[in-house]
């Protein structure tokens, strides 16, 4: 495998993550639009602190309604994060490395591509706006689903999972981060309340909720949910199960070692938490160190496998 | 019945598939019968499947503009255009015919010159060739083979006769829209694929992988080949990474390649190097390596052509090809033939008048209006002259041109180009110009496409079918008609 090939696959499988879970994370926040109590109001600009987008987003728009958040993390092309731009990406690194994916993947990122341009105005508007981050996560899935089916289990195979969980486990933090703020913001007497509500939303979102039941066999409660999605061993988005598949991916390939130590220590610093007055401002903090971890992470995989240092030939 | 092509007028034109009384043609006649019996609405359905299934197939090509690069989808018109098989069958031996002794003749002209001094061809053919390579002089590629893959262009006359255009010889792209066109054709109009006998073209990139495996220089099981690219930018980049795909082999750009202190090509990968034996070029010579031609290109890879030279990695097509692609070679290629294979030339050349010969230069002169102008090394239309299609200044000015370097330019009768129906509206068909470009490939054995790629000039009486210039493509059939 090439290793322009190699970081073109890595990258092209970290966009599409993003295009899914960009979906799911704007997903959580309208669904809980039509189950909170009338008086509470939740601030969509959270989104736009989780995503790490608060200057580029100045930049562009004055005022932080839903309408300018929703642009911002969909549609807008000069945020390189939007669903469209990430969408782009995918397409742009997929047209480098055709010939090493099943043929019909161009023709699903395609089709993707031309709906979620064309229907763009459904994701930002509210009315239709379930039906069109659905049918985003649907065809992200389908892609993956043609993967899983069709790709051999090469180097390549091994690029696109790691890029596809590092994305993921990205994500899930700032998914975790999205929830966990709108409680802080929210009076005392109401964070009960909405506990409730709100997580049992992330975890629907991640379509996690079932598992979460059989699992933990409980209600739903904060510190339960989150610990869920950061340990669980067998949830195939939780941040434990994004490591290990990392890992995996990483020991087939050349040169893996740095990569699992390094995975190794992400996967130390893995905990969940125990009672949910955790969830508050450490926790957000602790979710940005992650995130952190996981840049270095990936400056390591750049290191190892994309700069290619001209061997002795022969 | 015969709603559709009632009222189709092929005017003096050689129509593909409507003959002058307004019959279908043999190979066409089950084609037609079944159009015929579509509604409009259901005609125009099946062209919107098709425009939907050419966007989600991403098939495309690079434009070049002054706002940037475009990546514009590719004009398809649902139509097919037919051809009898017998008739292909001598077609596709007139083209091999044609490439053995093309590449009979670049080899020579890299060794003993001696269709130069037996007085064949005249000599300012190399001294003045902007595609002649002194560097590749005394190389002797496997099977004397240069030109290994080549796209011909093939026009019909009022007469329905056959020509040669022109061969190109460089890197002749298409091919790969050839089987797209297919593959949406047979999404298109599936019914038509149950009945008629039309003959396969699936086999093309299995072909062209023989034909480069047989070039390898280290005799393996499994030579490494390679698709060179120039990268996304290039007009043709959706062509190299489908036959990369299809032939299963690495899409590479010149910096995934390095030479090694052995001078053999090396890729690099996650493993550490690789030695690669085949490079299917898709680079201009003069892009290939930076230490020998352009210094400044980062396209190519520097030390390419000394690997090359050392006989450790083929390539494909072979440096200084591109010779035998020029204009005024075309002239004489006939006798190019009747020269190295003693054979009478199968397929006939158009008409050509040389502006360097005084006689010829003299009648171009003043038949400007009337005929059509090219310059000898161009590719993709550009720099012609059409002159019943052209106003006095423009005459003026190739006149002047031609006066100033007439080395540099051909003229031909403007042909009266065969058409076919082509949909121009909701159910309404008319005819419109085409040419027909097989690929042939040469190195242990010599193949050619069935059919080719047929490109469809779109506006009404225009001559010009380049995709560059808003031509479009039809399908190509070629069709057993026994039985019929």
């Amino acid at each position: 495998m090439l290793s322009r090939v190699a970081e073109r696959l890595y990258w092209c499988a970290r966009y599409l993550e993003r295009v899914e879970n960009t979906a799911r994370l704007v997903s959580v926040y309208d669904d809980l639009l039509y189950d909170l109590p009338r008086e509470i109001a939740i601030s969509w600009y959270n989104l736009i602190e989780i995503n790490s987008g608060v200057e580029l987003f100045e930049q562009r728009y004055k005022v932080k309604d839903e309408r300018n958040v929703l642009k911002f993390l969909l549609a807008d092309d000069t945020n390189p994060g939007s669903l469209l731009s990430s969408l782009k990406m995918v397409r742009e690194n997929l047209r480098t490395t055709r010939d090493v994916v099943p043929g019909e993947m161009w023709e699903l990122i395609n089709e993707l591509d031309l709906y979620a341009k064309q229907h763009i105005k459904q994701g930002i508007n509210r009315s239709e706006r379930h039906t069109y981050l659905n049918t985003i996560i649907g065809g992200c899935q389908k892609i993956i689903g043609l993967l899983s089916g069709s790709m051999d289990r090469g180097a390549g195979w091994c690029f696109l999972n790691i890029g596809r969980y590092l994305e993921r486990a990205d994500m899930n933090t700032r998914i975790l981060d999205a929830a966990n703020s709108v409680l802080m913001q929210s009076r005392e007497e109401e964070s009960v309340k909405l506990g409730q509500v709100i997580w049992s939303k992330v975890l629907k979102s991640q379509s996690a909720y079932l598992s979460f039941r059989r699992t933990m066999r409980s209600s739903i409660k904060g510190a339960m949910a989150a610990t869920f999605l950061l340990t669980d061993p067998h949830f195939p988005r939780s941040q434990l199960f994004c490591l290990e598949q990392i890992k995996l991916a990483a020991s087939a390939l050349p040169r893996s070692e740095v990569i699992a130590h390094q995975v190794n220590m992400l996967l130390q610093n893995t905990h969940g938490v125990e009672r949910s007055e955790d969830l508050n401002q450490e926790f957000s903090r602790y979710l940005n160190d992650i995130q952190l971890s996981i840049i270095a992470l990936h400056h390591q995989i750049t290191d190892n496998w994309f700069q290619y240092m001209q061997g002795d030939a022969a | 019945m015969n709603k559709l092509t009632k009222n189709y007028d092929p005017d003096a034109y050689y129509d593909e598939l409507i003959d002058q009384s307004g019959n279908p043609r043999p190979p066409a006649q089950r084609l037609l019968k079944y159009l015929n019996s579509l509604s409009a609405d259901e005609l125009e359905k099946r062209r919107l499947t098709a425009e939907a299934t050419v966007q989600e197939m991403g098939i495309s090509f690079t434009v070049y503009t002054e706002e940037g690069n475009i990546d514009r989808t590719w004009p398809f018109d649902i139509i097919p255009r037919t051809i009898e098989a017998k008739e292909w069958a001598v077609t596709e031996a007139g083209l091999k015919q044609r490439l053995t002794a093309l590449n009979r003749f670049i080899d020579d002209l890299y060794h003993d010159q001696n269709c130069i001094k037996d007085g064949i061809i005249p000599e300012y053919i190399i001294t003045k060739s902007k595609n002649f390579r002194p560097e590749c002089v005394g190389v002797s590629p496997a099977y004397g083979v240069w030109a290994h893959i080549c796209g011909t262009d093939l026009v019909r006359d009022e007469t329905g006769q056959f020509y040669v255009l022109e061969d190109n010889l460089r890197v002749p792209s298409g091919v790969s829209y050839m089987l797209e066109n297919r593959a949406i054709t047979k999404r298109v109009l599936p019914e038509l694929f149950e009945n008629d006998d039309i003959k396969p073209i699936a086999d093309y990139p299995s072909q062209l992988f023989e034909t480069l495996a047989a070039l390898s220089p280290r005799k393996i099981e499994r030579p490494e080949i390679v698709v060179l690219t120039p990268g996304i930018y290039n007009s043709a980049y959706f062509e190299h990474a489908f036959l990369a795909q299809q032939m299963g082999v690495e899409l590479v750009e010149g910096s995934d390649l390095f030479i090694g202190n052995d001078d053999c090509v090396y890729t690099k990968t996650i493993y550490g190097p690789e030695r690669v034996d085949v490079i299917y070029r898709r680079i201009d010579d003069l892009y290939l390596d930076p230490e020998v031609f352009e210094p400044d290109s980062v396209l190519g890879v520097p030390g390419l052509m000394r690997a090359w030279k050392a006989g450790n990695v083929a390539l494909a097509n072979a440096p200084g090809a591109g010779v035998a692609d020029d204009k005024v070679v075309y002239a004489y290629v006939p006798d190019l033939i009747r020269y190295y294979l003693d054979e009478e030339p199968i397929l006939p050349n158009v008409t050509t008048y040389l502006c360097e010969r005084d006689d010829h230069r003299e009648y171009v002169l003043q038949n400007l209006d009337k005929l059509v102008v090219k310059p000898a090394n161009e590719s993709g239309g550009y720099g012609m002259l059409v002159g019943p299609h052209s106003s006095k200044k423009d005459q003026q000015l190739f006149a002047e041109l031609i006066q100033a370097n007439p080395r540099n330019y051909i003229a031909q009768p403007t042909l009266k180009l065969s058409t076919a129906p082509t949909l121009v509206g909701k159910g309404t068909l008319e005819p419109r110009h085409l040419d027909l470009r097989p690929f042939i490939l040469q190195s242990k054995d010599t193949y050619v496409t069935t059919g080719g790629l047929t490109r469809v000039a779109m506006k009404k009486g225009s001559l010009v079918v380049n995709s560059s210039q808003g031509g479009g493509s039809k399908d190509t059939w070629i069709v057993e008609t026994k039985g019929v």
